[in-house]
């Protein structure tokens, strides 16, 4: 029978199967984080019960630390605590913690694949809903709660439900400017944020083999915001020379082996899958989100919407209440939307890729004055010691932005970088909710380039006429 | 965890699509590294009027007549977002143990029966009409069955709803869902030993 990818790794995975019950299913690695791991390692003390796979388990801190000199103490106690929580977890329990002065540390969603932890075929969870991001190499990642770390800590194992599949494919050739991350906001407008619910993605067609591994990295990394259980994308030769020689891959089996061994992985052609989404690649246009959820996008060309010409009541309300949060009308166009803040970073847009990209555009240009802080934040340390071994971080100095150490930082506002009440903000990140960066504050989804392009002109301008210095 | 089987209480409505965590509990309650005590920051940016603890007369949950309400009825895709734990962990400690929306977020979902929480899922045009009645009679209840899933109105109307059995019997049970599956240690070391 043929197979997609998502039937082929749950199969590989079930431990038990019965009637009536959950499926029990085995969980290759397991990543965790300051916010959402104390509570479960509390729980294992509180029953006496120990983590049965240190070995499988990978810790880092990212979502509270300082993006400023990482020397000084943190400066919040909460902050610190849930910190220095986390190492002591970690030492007590015996699992691996890349801490924030380890030179590998970073976004757990961007220090997994660069360290080879990420691999094709695994299973992989997360107490974090972008645990998703890792389906860019062909595993099938999970964002869970709580408990469930407390239970994959405890058993190594996961209680699933079999979603349904769902084919988003996009075939043909993205224009110039245009972005993965375009592509993932392209699909959210269309499915809408809740259009993935009860589903696993896999994204196929020939604009997605054409991106590359921090690309569809991207695409991967916000299926959750389609509401989805998991998005993955079928390995290829690009997943595999991303792999190669990274620091977790076996050394003591030859490459070409572990190829063989991950490529039987992909889907079968002709595989079947219970639902199609199909979009063209020329049709993609550079994206701007304009509300409070990352439904709520639309091209730089685009308006916002008017609100009679929505179906429903319930449309309408959101519609109208999202508008007034953001500070906009109706029927205005995102070409004129003026914005205070830059922030580039985060587990969508935060790889060396996304800051190239960025940087390319930033060359030769200033942030505008009407800018009142720009920021960098690369996603890791090891992303970070890249771009400014390429120089990347003068380009951006030189035009205006301040260059940060790694982390979420902007992206959830929990640190010290965050908006004030009324300032609007280009974001590289993945959730435009209310309050998310900050209380009051307003953000617009982009992706890196229209991010600096934004910067530069004070305003969103289409990326695609930018004039390259 | 508590055995769960049956609920009535106060139904207070929240009129809002795809409400986020963000929304039910925001970033800076995030820090605490504790599993209780977050019933003042639930919908803390929608509840309160300032940074203090002024409450927002505006925000329907803040009305007299859903003080001690049990029962949260919403709209669709409720929960969405990230999957902090923290959010059913507010619900549960302001009071309420279930959520009625037509549709819910997957992990959101998971994580209401792993603290012995239900959400529970109604057509749309149902959840319309609770709406109108709750807002309609003041001190309006609802009485929830789980082993006979069905949700009774105050006229006597019995609304069945849909639950996967398996969760529906761990609430009913208030199975530690850990202690479950370490009863089948065994499978998992067979497993392990069969990929090494
Ligand atoms: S960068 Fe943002 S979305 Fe990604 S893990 Fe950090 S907080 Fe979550």
């Amino acid at each position: 029978m043929k197979k997609n990818i998502y039937e082929k790794i749950w199969d590989a995975h079930v431990v038990l199967d019965e009637p009536g019950r959950d499926t029990i299913l085995y969980i290759d690695r397991h990543f965790v984080h300051e916010v959402t791991s104390p509570q479960a390692f509390e729980g294992l003390r509180l029953t006496g019960r120990k983590v049965r796979r240190p070995d499988l388990t990978f810790a880092t801190m990212d979502h509270n630390i300082p993006t400023t000199d990482r020397n000084k103490p943190i400066e919040d106690s909460l902050s610190r605590q849930q910190v220095e929580t986390l190492q002591t977890n970690c030492d007590e329990t015996d699992i691996v913690c890349f801490n924030m002065h380890d030179r590998r540390s970073g976004i757990v969603h961007i220090i997994g694949p660069e360290l080879g932890l990420t691999q094709p075929g695994q299973t992989i969870v997360c107490g974090d809903s972008h645990t998703s991001t890792h389906g860019a190499f062909g595993a099938l990642a999970h964002g869970i709660g709580t408990s469930e770390v407390e239970h994959v800590l405890a058993t190594q194992t996961l209680l699933q439900r079999k979603s349904k599949s769902m084919e988003v494919r996009v075939e043909g050739t993205l224009g110039i400017g245009v972005t993965a991350k375009d592509i993932i906001l392209a699909i959210i407008g269309k499915i809408g944020t809740a259009g993935g619910t009860g589903y696993v993605i896999e994204f196929t067609g020939s604009a997605i083999r054409a991106l590359s591994m921090e690309g569809r990295m991207t695409v991967c990394n916000m299926t959750i915001e389609a509401g989805a259980r998991a998005g993955l994308v079928s390995p290829d030769e690009k997943t595999f020379e991303y792999l190669r020689g990274r620091e977790y891959i076996p050394a003591d089996r030859s490459f070409d082996e572990l190829k063989a061994e991950w490529a039987q992985w992909a889907s079968d052609d002709g595989a079947q899958f219970d639902t199609l989404v199909e979009l063209k690649a020329e049709d993609i246009e550079p994206q701007v989100t304009w509300g409070t959820s990352p439904g709520m996008v639309t091209t730089i060309n685009g308006r916002t919407p008017v609100l009679n010409e929505l179906d429903g009541d319930d449309a309408k309300t959101t519609a109208k209440n999202a508008l007034e949060y953001m500070g906009l009308s109706e029927g205005e166009c995102l070409n004129d939307v003026e914005i205070n803040r830059v922030f580039i970073g985060s587990c969508t847009n935060g790889r060396i890729e996304d800051l190239r990209d960025a940087a390319k555009v930033a060359r030769g240009h200033k942030v505008s004055k009407h800018i009142d802080e720009a920021l960098v934040v690369p996603g890791s340390q090891k992303v970070k010691a890249q771009a400014e071994a390429e120089g990347l971080d003068r380009i951006f100095t030189d035009a205006g932005f301040e260059w940060r150490e790694s982390g979420c930082s902007m992206c959830l506002a929990m640190n010290d970088d965050r908006l004030n009440d009324g300032d609007r903000c280009a974001s590289t990140s993945n959730r435009n909710f209310e309050g998310r960066q900050g209380k009051g504050g307003r953000t617009h989804l982009v992706s890196p380039a229209m991010a600096v392009a934004a910067a530069v002109k004070g305003r969103f301008c289409d990326v695609r006429n930018w004039e390259f210095k | 965890m508590v055995p769960f089987n049956k609920l009535a209480g106060i139904v207070a409505p929240l009129e809002a699509l795809h409400v986020d965590t963000d929304q039910i509990i925001p970033k800076q309650f995030l820090k605490r590294i504790e599993r209780t005590g977050y019933e003042d920051m639930l919908f803390y940016d929608w509840r309160y009027a300032s940074d203090g603890m002024v409450p927002n007369p505006d925000f329907e949950l803040n009305a007299p007549r859903y003080q001690g309400a049990s029962i949260l009825l919403t709209k669709d895709n409720f929960g969405c977002g990230s999957s902090r734990e923290h959010a059913p962990w507010a619900l549960n400690d302001y009071g309420f143990r279930s959520i009625i929306a037509p549709s819910f977020a997957d992990i959101f979902y998971n994580n209401c029966f792993n603290n012995g929480m239900l959400p529970i899922v109604l057509d749309s045009a149902t959840v319309e009409r609770l709406f109108t009645e709750v807002r309609a009679s003041e001190g309006y209840t609802l009485s929830i069955d789980i082993e006979a899933q069905t949700v009774t109105t105050p006229s006597g109307e019995a609304i069945p709803f849909e639950v996967d059995p398996f969760l529906r019997d761990r609430l009913l049970n208030g199975w530690d869902q850990i202690g479950l599956t370490l009863r089948h240690e065994d499978a998992i070391t067979a497993y392990e030993n069969a990929r090494r």
